[in-house]
């Protein structure tokens, strides 16, 4: 059974990167890089894991965040974030919105790897 | 310990000033060397034609050894004390200290507030992340650009086979990063540069502006004569927020200075004395305007020196011109029974109040305030009110003739317990 995650990221080298990671270790990565229509495309393609910048052309993705999390279909959906700002309050606010798990950039691959993993492992024991 | 204990105290230290002897002086004003030492001690209490005789020897002014150090140089020791959290200063000795080593106080005070201003400076850094769009964006590229390159570089140095067509795009990838990583820092670093020559960081453009207008005397001669406020004139300020609020305050001296022109102005106030209000009549201009002139003009148009407070709506300090004997705090809210607020309340009406400024100098004053619209109203939409508060220091033969309300600088250099406007504890005792 494949495991799907959908990267929503505007810069397309770190893309490419986290693309070749996953498919490395197994998964189906599809990417979107605007925000706008960030929450029609995650809700179409119904991925097992989101991986999804804050700083988005279009929709923050702390507003994603919130719009997932305000759907029943979605709001169970495991969210990874990225983000450059680092700041507690920023953690604050993406965990009072619903987000599984927050990393700071510049990641490492094994970090971004383990963390998916573990997401994906938990999201399936409930 | 009373005012009146330290005079001694200045007297000394005035002398020391001046390179006098104790032997000197004391022949000079006709009396022992051993008195004028019980006096330096502030054991002998002084006063009368004595106090008179050593202030013209020395050449000061005779409030200078009986006033001595100012309330706001109290205020400042008072409030350094307060935040020096566990050292447990002698708060109830900051009089005496500041009256025998006035130099040493100084130094204390000025160190207080430049340690306040850094403070300020560091909590402006802080925010400044969050509100500057232009820093967030930076670093927000600087730092996905990094994490861009560090993903590609560990593919290629951790990944044993790999594709000749991964691997050359992963090359070309990080090669394009390494690039945008050297401009985004680069544009990133002229950013900070500029923002500190600029001292845009320091953020606190209004006190800038204020001390701009402070150092020259509150009184511009250039725009008296029809001069016009040019940028060769505020290049001095740091800062284009000091230099535009500057520009805003010299435009309204210059529009205060066309409507009352100093010559007319001050042959005006000979005949009526400083009454705003038949002066006011007399230009055909409004109260808040006439308090801006008097507070403007030259040394020695007025009896004595005056003070000005101009607050908007919020309470927000926009300005001050300080007076000695009453204390302006320069950081934090001031006390609310100053009729600058009363008179938010009660718009367009000029209050009078003498007041009392709890401290050092306990001296008294007539506040003259009026709040006015900030700008023409309009219907369905609120007005939005200014005040401003003329201080005058009531003569000291004159004080006591009335009852003066007690009034502080802020809470918590307060000594007044049972104020029905406390906002926070005083760091004081009552009574001190």
């Amino acid at each position: 059974m494949s495991r799907r995650v959908m990267l929503v990221e505007d810069e397309p080298n770190i893309t490419e990167a986290i693309r070749f990671l996953l498919i490395r270790d197994g998964w189906e990565v599809e990417t979107h890089a605007d925000g706008t229509d960030a929450v029609e495309v995650i809700s179409s393609a119904k991925p097992d894991l989101v991986i999804l910048d804050v700083m988005l052309p279009g929709k923050s993705g702390m507003e994603i965040l919130s719009d997932l999390r305000a759907r029943d279909d979605l709001q169970g959906l495991p969210v990874l974030m990225l983000t450059a700002r680092g700041q507690s309050r920023d953690r604050d606010m993406a965990e009072k919105a619903g987000v599984s798990r927050f990393m700071t950039k510049p990641f490492s691959n094994s970090e971004v790897l383990t963390a998916v993993r573990d997401l994906h492992a938990q999201a399936t024991q409930t | 310990m009373a005012r009146d204990t330290l005079t001694g105290s200045r007297i000394r230290e005035r002398r020391m000033i001046a390179g006098l002897r104790q032997a000197d002086l004391a022949r000079q004003v006709g009396i022992s060397a051993s008195y004028l030492n019980l006096i330096e001690h502030n054991r002998r209490r002084i006063g009368g034609k004595l106090l008179v005789d050593i202030a013209a020897e020395l050449g000061v002014e005779l409030s200078m050894l009986t006033e001595g150090a100012e309330a706001a140089l109290i205020a400042t020791l008072r409030e350094a004390a307060a935040d020096a959290g566990a050292v447990a200063a002698e708060v109830d000795r900051a009089e005496e200290f500041a009256g025998r080593f006035p130099g040493w106080a100084e130094v204390l005070a000025q160190e207080h507030r430049r340690a306040g201003a850094l403070e300020r400076t560091v909590e402006t850094l802080s925010d400044r992340l969050t509100h500057d769009p232009h820093l967030a964006a930076s670093l927000h590229e600087v730092l996905s650009t990094a994490a861009a390159i560090r993903s590609t570089a560990s593919i290629l140095a951790e990944t044993g086979e790999l594709e000749p067509e991964w691997r050359d795009r992963f090359h070309r990838n990080i090669n394009q990063d390494a690039e945008r990583l050297a401009e985004s820092s680069k544009a990133l670093v002229t950013y900070l540069d500029e923002s500190d020559s600029s001292e845009e960081r320091r953020g606190v453009p209004l006190e800038e502006a204020e001390a701009f207008i402070a150092a020259q005397g509150h009184h511009f001669p250039d725009l008296e004569t029809g001069g016009r406020v040019g940028d060769q004139s505020l290049r001095g300020l740091s800062s284009s927020a000091a230099q535009t609020i500057a520009r805003e305050m010299l435009n309204i001296y210059v529009a205060d200075a066309r409507a009352m022109p100093l010559a007319e102005f001050q042959a005006a106030v000979e005949r009526h004395g400083i009454d705003p209000l038949t002066l006011s009549r007399e230009f055909h201009v409004d109260m808040p305007a006439v308090f801006r002139r008097l507070a403007s003009l030259p040394q020695g148009v007025l009896p004595q020196d005056v003070g000005l407070v101009i607050c908007d709506a919020s309470g927000s300090i926009l300005f001050r011109k300080s007076i000695p004997g009453f204390a302006l705090p320069r950081y934090g809210e001031s006390c609310p029974l100053w009729p600058l607020f009363t008179a938010l309340n009660r718009p367009l009406v000029p209050i009078r109040r003498r007041v009392s400024q709890l401290g050092r100098t306990a001296g008294e004053f007539d506040c003259l305030a009026v709040s006015w619209p900030q700008e023409m109203p309009g219907f369905d939409r609120d007005p939005v009110y200014r005040s401003i508060m003329l201080i005058l220091p009531v003569p000291s033969a004159q004080t006591g003739a009335e009852d003066a309300q007690p009034v502080g600088s802020s809470c918590r250099v307060c000594p007044r317990d049972a104020c029905g406007a406390r906002r926070e504890p005083s760091i004081l005792s009552q009574g001190f």
